[in-house]
């Protein structure tokens, strides 16, 4: 294998995984957290893919292939839910949509 | 293993600028004000992990990362965006309340015990190289191990998708009840009011 080892590849992996996080519980604006919640799931993917070639195992690019089929669905669901906050002229603000709050 | 060949100085150039613009422009959706430049950034973030997919020969998943993201997901969100209208909300307003540094704390612990469980499950194992068969990663390739081995786990990907499809309508579409509340002013000025003082 050409250029870095596979650890290389796990390690952007986590960093990746951990801005993703840093972002989903800083920010408020839950159109920023979904897109941090997809910098996670791309972190996933890259160390599936990268673990798949280090294994010469097809599972885990189709493991990545269906985590993308996740974000999808994730992003559809959780656009709807943005759409419906902002027809009810609720504030698109995480910390204020607390009425579920235990 | 000391030859360094021009091939693999090649391969490690283009590692060293995918790995960094991957996690400069993940950076970058994390901390700007407006979720327009957020979506823009993602989109340098998907296409340098295209580019680390296919240094791992995985050319159908970095294709299907480019289609999926970029063309679907990414356009998505912009039309959503622009729907909602830019808010800007900078990521660090209002000074460093005991939110915000417990949530970095949090994100850091999360990246320190990734770091643990790999290093400590990981050590020596994932040193060793190997050749893969000219045919890993390619469409041909990937759709025989999709639809022959993991037959099971398409079928459920598709289900998932259509019911995600179907929740999306269902939260996005317009119900007459909603329509009627909205269309009762008396009702909704008390709400606004609070609205306008928080």
């Amino acid at each position: 294998m050409l250029g870095p080892g596979v650890a290389w590849y796990v390690a952007v992996a986590a960093c990746l995984f951990g801005v993703g996080a840093l972002g989903v519980l800083v920010r408020r604006n839950p159109l920023i957290v979904l897109l941090s919640l997809e910098l996670m799931l791309n972190g996933g993917n890259l160390a599936l893919i990268a673990l798949s070639r280090h294994w010469h195992n097809g599972a885990g690019q189709i493991f990545a292939l269906a985590v993308m089929a996740v974000a999808a669905s994730e992003v559809c669901v959780g656009l709807g839910l943005v759409v419906a906050l902002n027809r009810r002229r609720l504030s698109l603000d995480v910390d204020t949509l607390s009425e579920l709050r235990g | 293993m000391l030859a360094v060949s021009a091939g693999d100085a090649l391969v490690w150039a283009v590692w060293v600028i995918a790995a960094f613009s991957c996690l400069g422009a993940g950076v970058a959706v994390v901390s700007f004000a407006n979720p327009f430049y957020s979506a823009l950034a993602l989109i340098g973030n998907l296409a340098s992990l295209a580019v680390m997919y296919l240094l791992l020969n995985a050319e159908f998943v970095a294709a299907a990362q480019v289609l999926v993201y970029a063309g679907a997901v990414v356009v998505m969100f912009l039309f959503v965006i622009a729907y909602v209208g830019p808010r800007r909300e900078p990521p660090w307003s209002g000074g460093p309340s005991w939110q915000t540094v417990g949530a970095v704390g949090a994100a850091g612990a999360l990246l320190v015990e990734i770091v643990v469980a790999v290093g400590l499950q990981a050590t020596g194992s994932l040193a060793h190289d190997g050749r893969v068969g000219a045919a890993f990663g390619t469409p041909a390739w990937v759709g025989r191990v999709f639809l022959v081995d993991h037959l099971l786990a398409f079928e459920i990907t598709s289900i998932v998708l259509l019911v995600a499809a179907v929740g999306g309508v269902i939260l996005g579409s317009h119900t007459r009840r909603l329509d009627a509340a909205a269309a009762q002013p008396a009702r909704r000025e008390p709400q606004r009011g609070v609205e306008a003082v928080r």
